[in-house]
C-alpha cells in the first residue's frame, strides 16, 4: 500500500500526449455524431491511465486520436511536442510505428506468420535490417516469456501467449506509449489477470500505458482513470482507490 | 532504400505465403493467364515462324544483288506504263559489263544475262509441268546463293559453247529420278534432250507460295536455239559492296540508261529491282497480320488479367483487419500498395512461366509432327512474355491495391 501511495506522489516525467479541446464528428449518412464533445487531457511519460466509460461514451474514438489512427475535428493534439492534428497519413504511420505500442482486445496477428516474424513487422517497417530486427524480436519475445514460442504460428499458442506475442510486438520498437484496447476482453479472468500482472510489469519498467477498458477490475490496475461519457471528461481520478476495492473484494 | 528493399522482400514473402495458403484459387486464377500466355506466346512463335520464312525467301535474292527488268517487284497502279516498255534484252549483259570494266572503282562487280520461260520436263514416263526453264552464264553461280546436292553448274565452255547441259532444281529431280542419280541422264525439255549435270540441293518455296525447287538452269545459248518465244530477261548485276548498294543502284540507272540511249529528259524506262525494295514492299502486309493476330490473342490475356483483378480485390476485401494492423504498426500507404501489386505480379508472373513452358511444349511437338509448319521459339519472345506477364500483374492489381492502400486504418480495423 505504501509501495503504490508513493508511485502516486513520485515525480512526474515530462508530457507525451497533451490534448486541448478536441473533438470529432462523424458523419453517418444524414446524421452528424458527435463522438468528442472538447476533450482535454495530458499525460505523462510512465503514467498508467485507464480509459473507461459505456459504449457510445467516445472512449474507442479517444483511443483512435492517441494512437495516431484518426485526426480530430478541432481543437490541438501535439505527441511529443509535435503537432499531430496537421500530419498526413505517412507521418502519422511513422509515429504509430515509431511511438505507439498497440494491444488489441483480439491479438490482430498475422495468422500463417511465426510468432518472430509478427513481433519483426514493426521493425521491417522501420526499416531496420534483418540481423538486428531477429534480434530485436527474439528479445522482445523472451521479456514476455515466450522464448521457447518463437517459431510458433498464432493457432499453435494460447489466447494468453497470444496476447503475449502482441505485447512483445508493441514493445518492440521502444515506443512513447503502449495502447491496450481491452486487452483482457478475450480472455479468461486468470490469463486476463496474467497479462495484467505482464503490464504492470512494463510499467514498473518505466514505460507509459493507456488502458481502454469498460471493465472496473482491469481499470483498477492503473494509477488514474479517466471516466468519459457522451464525449466528454465525467471525471479524472488519480489514486489508488480503484484499485484497493478491487483487492478487497478478490 | 534499405527499408523499401526490406518491404519488397517482405511483401515477396507474404505473397508466396498467400498463393500458398489459397492454392485452388491461385490455381484458377493463374490459369486465366496461363492460357492468355500460351495464346499470345503461340502467336509469337507463329510470327516469328513467318518472319523466318521471309528472311529466308528474301536471302534468295541476294543483299548484293540489283536485278533489272521491265517491271518493277510492287504492285503499280499504272501498269499501262510498264506494259508499253522495251524489253529487256540479255545482251544488255555484255556492254554493262564493257562499262564497268571502263569505270574506275566502279561499285559494280559484275552483270549476268538470264532468261526464263515455264515449260515442261520429262524423263521416260514421268514429267513435271510448269517448271522455270532459265538460260544464263556460268557465272550465274556467283550471284545465287544456292548449294549443289550432287554433280556441278555448268562450267564457262559449256556456257559460251551453248552445250545442251543443265542443272536441275531439287523438286525436278525427285519427281524424275525418284531413286536412281540424275547426273548423267538426260530429260527433254520441248523434245530436246539435255544431260543434267548437277542437283541443286532444297530451297523451300518462297513465302509458301512458289517452289524454287522447280527449276531447270541450262547455257544462254542453248536456251536461246529453243525457247525464244514469249521469254522475260532480266539483268542480274552484282554490287562489289552491299553496304554501298545505293551508289551501285545510282551507278547502274546511269549505265543502263546509256544502253537505252535515252536524252535527260526522258524517264527511266527500266526497273531496278532489289531485295530491300521488296522487303519494304511486303513488310507491311506482315505487320498487319502480326498486329492482328497479336491483338486476338491478346484478348484471351487480358480476360485473364481480369482474374486477376477480381481475386486481388477479394483479396483485400478479406484482409482488411490485416491491413488494417499493418497500418496500425506503421506501415505506409507505399508498403500496401506494394504488397498487393506484388501478389497480382506474382500470380502473372507463376502464370506466365507455367503458359510460356506449356507453349514450348507445344512448338516442339509441332515442329516435331509438321516441321514445314513456319514456328520460331526465340529467347526474345520468352523475354517478352514475361515482361507482359509482369505488366499484366501490375495493372490488373493497380486498382486493388490503390484501394487497398487508401482504407483508413480505423475503418478496415474495425471490419469484420
Amino acid at each position: 500500500m505504501n509501495k503504490l501511495n508513493s508511485d502516486v506522489t513520485r515525480p512526474r516525467g515530462p508530457v507525451v500526449i497533451d490534448i486541448e479541446n478536441i473533438t470529432k464528428d462523424y458523419v453517418m449518412g444524414e446524421e452528424i455524431v458527435r463522438a468528442l464533445r472538447g476533450v482535454s487531457l495530458q499525460i505523462h511519460h510512465n503514467e498508467y491511465v485507464a480509459i473507461m466509460g459505456p459504449s457510445g461514451s467516445g472512449k474507442s474514438t479517444l483511443m483512435n486520436m492517441f494512437g495516431c489512427l484518426d485526426t480530430p475535428t478541432s481543437g490541438r493534439y501535439e505527441f511529443n511536442g509535435k503537432n499531430v492534428a496537421a500530419m498526413d497519413d505517412d507521418e502519422l504511420a511513422a509515429i504509430r510505428n515509431r511511438e505507439i505500442g498497440f494491444v488489441f482486445q483480439t491479438f490482430n496477428l498475422l495468422p500463417r506468420s511465426t510468432s518472430l516474424r509478427n513481433v519483426e513487422l514493426p521493425l521491417i517497417y522501420a526499416g531496420m535490417d534483418p540481423e538486428a530486427r531477429e534480434e530485436r524480436a527474439t528479445q522482445a519475445l523472451v521479456d514476455v516469456g515466450l522464448g521457447d514460442r518463437i517459431h510458433h504460428k498464432p493457432n499453435e499458442l494460447s489466447g494468453g501467449q497470444r496476447q503475449r506475442v502482441a505485447i512483445a510486438r508493441a514493445l518492440v520498437n521502444n515506443p512513447s506509449i503502449i495502447l491496450a484496447d481491452e486487452p483482457t476482453g478475450n480472455l479468461d479472468s486468470k490469463t486476463g489477470e496474467e497479462i495484467m500482472a505482464l503490464l504492470e510489469d512494463l510499467y514498473s519498467r518505466g514505460n507509459t500505458i493507456i488502458l481502454v477498458t469498460h471493465e472496473r477490475d482491469i481499470a483498477a490496475h492503473a494509477r488514474r482513470t479517466v471516466h468519459l461519457r457522451d464525449g466528454i471528461i465525467e471525471s479524472d481520478e488519480v489514486g489508488v482507490m480503484p484499485a484497493m476495492e478491487s483487492m478487497a473484494a478478490s | 532504400m534499405k527499408r523499401f528493399l526490406y518491404e519488397l522482400s517482405e511483401s515477396w514473402k507474404i505473397a508466396v505465403a498467400q498463393m500458398r495458403s489459397n492454392m485452388t484459387r491461385s490455381t484458377l486464377t493463374a490459369l486465366g493467364v496461363i492460357i492468355g500466355i500460351v495464346a499470345v506466346t503461340l502467336m509469337g512463335t507463329a510470327i516469328g515462324g513467318i518472319q523466318v520464312g521471309f528472311d529466308k525467301s528474301m536471302a534468295i535474292f541476294g543483299d548484293d544483288v540489283l536485278y533489272v527488268g521491265q517491271w518493277p517487284w510492287k504492285n503499280v497502279d499504272d501498269w499501262w506504263n510498264y506494259r508499253d516498255r522495251k524489253k529487256i534484252k540479255t545482251e544488255y549483259a555484255e556492254g554493262l559489263n564493257h562499262m564497268i570494266a571502263m569505270t574506275p572503282n566502279s561499285n559494280l562487280a559484275i552483270a549476268i544475262p538470264t532468261s526464263s520461260v515455264y515449260r515442261s520436263v520429262k524423263y521416260m514416263d514421268s514429267e513435271v509441268n510448269n517448271v522455270l526453264i532459265r538460260g544464263t552464264v556460268s557465272d550465274y553461280i556467283i550471284t545465287s546463293t544456292f548449294d549443289f546436292k550432287e554433280g556441278r553448274f555448268f562450267n564457262e565452255l559449256e556456257s559460251r559453247g551453248g552445250a545442251n547441259v543443265c542443272v536441275i532444281g531439287y523438286d525436278v529431280a525427285d519427281a524424275l529420278f525418284p531413286s536412281a542419280s540424275p547426273i548423267d541422264k538426260s530429260v527433254l525439255i520441248n523434245g530436246q534432250p539435255f544431260k543434267v549435270v548437277g542437283v541443286i540441293s532444297r530451297q523451300g518455296s518462297f513465302l509458301g507460295l512458289f517452289s524454287l525447287d522447280s527449276i531447270v538452269v541450262m547455257p544462254l545459248p542453248a536456251f536461246q536455239k529453243y525457247f525464244t518465244a514469249k521469254s522475260d530477261a532480266e539483268v542480274l548485276v552484282k554490287a562489289k559492296d552491299k553496304t554501298k548498294l545505293a551508289e551501285a543502284r545510282g551507278e547502274l540507272t546511269g549505265l543502263m540508261r546509256r544502253v537505252r540511249g535515252l536524252s535527260p529528259e526522258k524517264r527511266d524506262d527500266f526497273s531496278i529491282n532489289e531485295q530491300q525494295a521488296l522487303k519494304r514492299t511486303l513488310d507491311p502486309i506482315k505487320n498487319s497480320i502480326a498486329i492482328a493476330g497479336l491483338f486476338i490473342t491478346g484478348l484471351s490475356l487480358f480476360v485473364g488479367a481480369i482474374g486477376i483483378m477480381n481475386i486481388t480485390f477479394v483479396s483485400v476485401k478479406e484482409r482488411t483487419r490485416e491491413i488494417g494492423t499493418r497500418k496500425a504498426l506503421g506501415a505506409r500507404r507505399r508498403t500496401i500498395l506494394l504488397q498487393f501489386l506484388i501478389e497480382s505480379t506474382a500470380l502473372c508472373l507463376l502464370g506466365g512461366l507455367v503458359g510460356l513452358t506449356f507453349a514450348y511444349l507445344m512448338c516442339f511437338g509441332i515442329g516435331k509432327a509438321f516441321p514445314s509448319f513456319p514456328i520460331h521459339f526465340s529467347v526474345g519472345l520468352v523475354v517478352a512474355s514475361m515482361i507482359v506477364s509482369v505488366l499484366t500483374g501490375l495493372l490488373s492489381g493497380f486498382a486493388p491495391a490503390w484501394s487497398a492502400s487508401r482504407l483508413d486504418p480505423v475503418t478496415a480495423l474495425r471490419y469484420e
